[in-house]
């Protein structure tokens, strides 16, 4: 048994729990990691809570509730070390559409008793509420990368997550461009690289999971996408889905909804 | 006299979150309120104006766990609303990625999730100090599962190789038989699973529910069939709704589903056991027969060894998939024409029960209406009436012991709630 291992706590908030699935995905880690940090506080692994503080915490999901933000600053409090897993946590996630509609209505849509949901209008980060260490994109993040955080943090050094495009991605793979070579529409250039560039790999265009990269140039792309004959509505809809609330996507999405020049070349 | 309260605050490994309180008074049981705080996402509102070709990727984002299920139903509802027929090779690969899914989802949920239960353990991590080679078989096996997902699906979690008429990219025959000697070992380790999880000791409880699951003509159910059950259920997906309803509860953001006319009802592998045991593989009937599995399991605690069984169906069937595996002329078919339609409906079973996907779509094939009932909304009603029987049967045992017998009456039916908080039906309005 090692002493004083460093504690682990993984929490969640509006999320489909993909990511926090991802840390025990990791069949041939699992063991050896909690050799080396003490999931202290990880409700749908264990049945046992150690008390806080905590040096690493996976938060996992968005701020979609009125008891979501005091319950995120305790745990920010109890944290030396918060990382954010997935496009929910720092983006939104897809709950995030309802940011650009009338939450209201959603509501009545979905449920015949709205006054029983305790529900805000908004889907929103994170890092909207409390400071962020550092953060993991993706819808579902990638495990590689959760392991390259859980090791950096055990190495006492940063995590090396690559900021850069998809496309580079797709070049190291020897993967064909399915722009050029197909006309598939993809967001390959303007999308953070993370998933190993798995859509291109399987003859479809990238969709955006990762979020922007570092240096998107979104309307470039979307000229490009609007040549290849999508139309302004599928244009804004494919940056508005799993990170529809990252500046970089909203922005795209705002100019394909209301950009003359778009509805002009359709 | 006296009152009592029996709660929990957060489940613990259970998908999602939710809570429980069971009220005692005067040694008979008050209420039992399985209360889903995980809050909505409102899935079904904003579906509304997205291209029935983005219904599969984004359903997936309901749940983590079982993705595949989502993207299952919808491919089939849509399908089915337009006419589009599948190539039987596809059709075949349809079912080898389910039985990825259904690999990983029984592998978590029996080693991780249910078994820490059995031998008295908060975890998985603390079963691996006694008994390691347990938690390295079931995390092999789990493995597998994601193998399988990620060669077919382009990943585990929310695969992006799924597309309604078929996939983006059908896989080579290599590709497939690549799989096929970790396959058999994993095949080895679930009939191991078996055999272990049928000498575990379980409290003495029957109870006597309606199952309702899929049923095939020839094959264990997963993408297709009717519904039935076994009090004489039966009927095409399409009539879902006119046997079954959802009903809102003040406590929980998760609908309750109830018989029309009737009570509460079971989804999940104890239903699709007892209403399709006759469809298992030979590998799957003959570990029945070895462990002496009765016909009809009707103690919950018992699904652990109903779910392993299933693993074993799933590694054989996969195994015989990848044989047989011809590559499809096309990987996908696309639908023309006006695309309206108000009958895009279909019934897949993911790992823990029946899902229930409809839409209708307009003539730009844009959705006007969605309506999605996961198994765990299914299953809710009666994993409350679950946890009654448990404190009516030990009473007069302490706050503690009971809390944990309630925990683990919640846990035999491997609840998701993230599923199941995010549907709930337009249709409700109507009560």
């Amino acid at each position: 048994m090692l002493a004083a291992r460093p504690k682990l706590a993984v929490y969640k908030f509006a999320s489909c729990d993909g990511c926090q699935l991802t840390l025990l995905d990791c069949e041939d880690e699992l063991l050896a990691i909690a050799d080396h940090i003490e999931i202290a506080d990880f409700r749908e692994a264990s049945s046992r809570v150690v008390d806080g503080p905590f040096d690493l915490t996976l938060v996992e999901g968005s701020v979609t509730t009125p008891e979501d933000v005091p319950r995120l600053h305790e745990i920010r409090a109890n944290s030396r070390v918060l990382v954010t897993i997935g496009a929910c946590a720092t983006a939104g996630g897809i709950q995030g559409l309802r940011n650009f509609a009338d939450a209201e209505e959603y509501r009545r849509v979905v449920y015949a008793r709205p006054e029983y949901i305790r529900s805000l209008a908004t889907s929103t980060p994170i890092q909207d509420h409390v400071s962020v260490d550092f953060e993991l994109r993706g819808c579902p993040i990638s495990r590689a990368q959760l392991l390259e955080v859980i090791s950096a943090y055990l190495g006492g050094r940063a995590p090396n997550v690559p900021r850069e495009s998809v496309c580079v991605e797709c070049k190291r793979r020897g993967t064909v461009c399915v722009v050029v070579a197909h006309g598939t529409p993809c967001l390959g250039p303007v999308t953070q690289t993370g998933c190993g560039a798995v859509c291109p790999s399987y003859h479809r265009g990238c969709y955006g999971c990762f979020g922007p990269q570092d240096t998107p140039n979104a309307p470039a792309l979307s000229a490009k996408l609007l040549q290849l004959g999508m139309d302004p509505p599928s244009l804004a809809r494919i940056y508005r889905t799993f990170n529809a609330n990252a500046p970089a996507f909203e922005a795209a999405a705002n100019a394909a909804r209301t950009d003359p020049a778009h509805s002009e070349r359709s | 006299m006296t009152d009592r309260t029996i709660s929990v605050d957060y489940l613990a490994r259970v998908e999602g979150e939710g809570a429980l309180r069971v009220r005692i008074h005067d040694r008979s049981v008050d209420a039992v309120e399985l209360a889903i705080f995980e809050p909505p996402r409102y899935f079904e509102a904003f579906l509304r104006g997205r291209s029935y070709l983005e219904a599969p990727d984004i359903t997936a984002r309901i749940c983590g766990i079982c993705p595949v299920a989502y993207q299952m139903s919808a491919c089939h509802a849509m399908e089915r609303g337009l006419g589009l027929s599948i190539a039987p090779e596809v059709r075949a690969l349809r079912r080898l990625l389910y039985c990825g899914e259904w690999i990983e989802s029984h592998a978590l949920h029996v080693f991780l999730l249910h078994l820490p239960d059995f031998f008295g353990v908060p975890d998985a991590i603390h079963l691996a100090k006694g008994h390691r080679e347990v938690v390295e078989r079931g995390l092999a096996l789990k493995r597998v599962g994601n193998e399988l997902m990620t060669v077919l699906g382009g990943r585990e979690i929310h695969p992006i190789n799924i597309r309604v008429g078929g996939f983006y990219r059908t896989p080579a025959r290599e590709e497939l038989h690549a799989l096929r000697p970790r396959l058999a070992n994993a095949l080895r380790l679930a009939e191991e699973t078996v055999r272990l999880c049928a000498s575990l000791p379980f409290p003495d409880v029957e109870n006597d529910y309606e199952f309702v699951s899929l049923r095939h003509p020839d094959e264990y159910p997963m993408n297709e069939g009717e519904v039935v059950s076994n009090r004489g259920l039966r009927i095409p997906p399409a009539r879902y709704d006119e046997e079954f309803r959802e009903l809102q509860v003040p406590y929980s953001h998760a609908l309750h589903s109830v018989r029309r006319g009737g009570g509460s009802y079971l989804v999940g592998p104890l239903a699709r056991y007892a209403l399709n045991r006759d469809r298992l593989g030979p590998c799957a009937a003959t570990i029945v027969r070895e462990v002496g599995l009765e016909p009809v399991v009707r103690n919950p605690f018992r699904s652990v060894i109903v779910r392993a069984v299933e693993m074993v169906y799933a590694c054989e069937e996969a195994l015989r998939i990848i044989d047989g595996y011809r590559p499809p002329e096309r990987p996908y078919v696309e639908a023309s024409g006006a695309l309206a339609s108000d009958d895009c409906v279909a019934i897949t079973e993911a790992p823990r029960g029946m899902l229930y996907h409809r839409y209708r779509l307009d003539a730009t094939g844009t959705i006007q209406e969605a309506r999605i009932v996961a198994p765990t909304s299914q299953n809710q009603k009666r994993i409350e009436e679950d946890v009654r029987k448990v404190v009516e049967r030990s009473i007069d045992l302490e706050t503690e012991p009971l809390t944990m017998a309630c925990e683990q009456a919640i846990r035999n039916h491997d609840p998701c709630i993230s599923c199941a908080t995010h549907f709930l039906s337009l249709d409700l309005v109507r009560d």
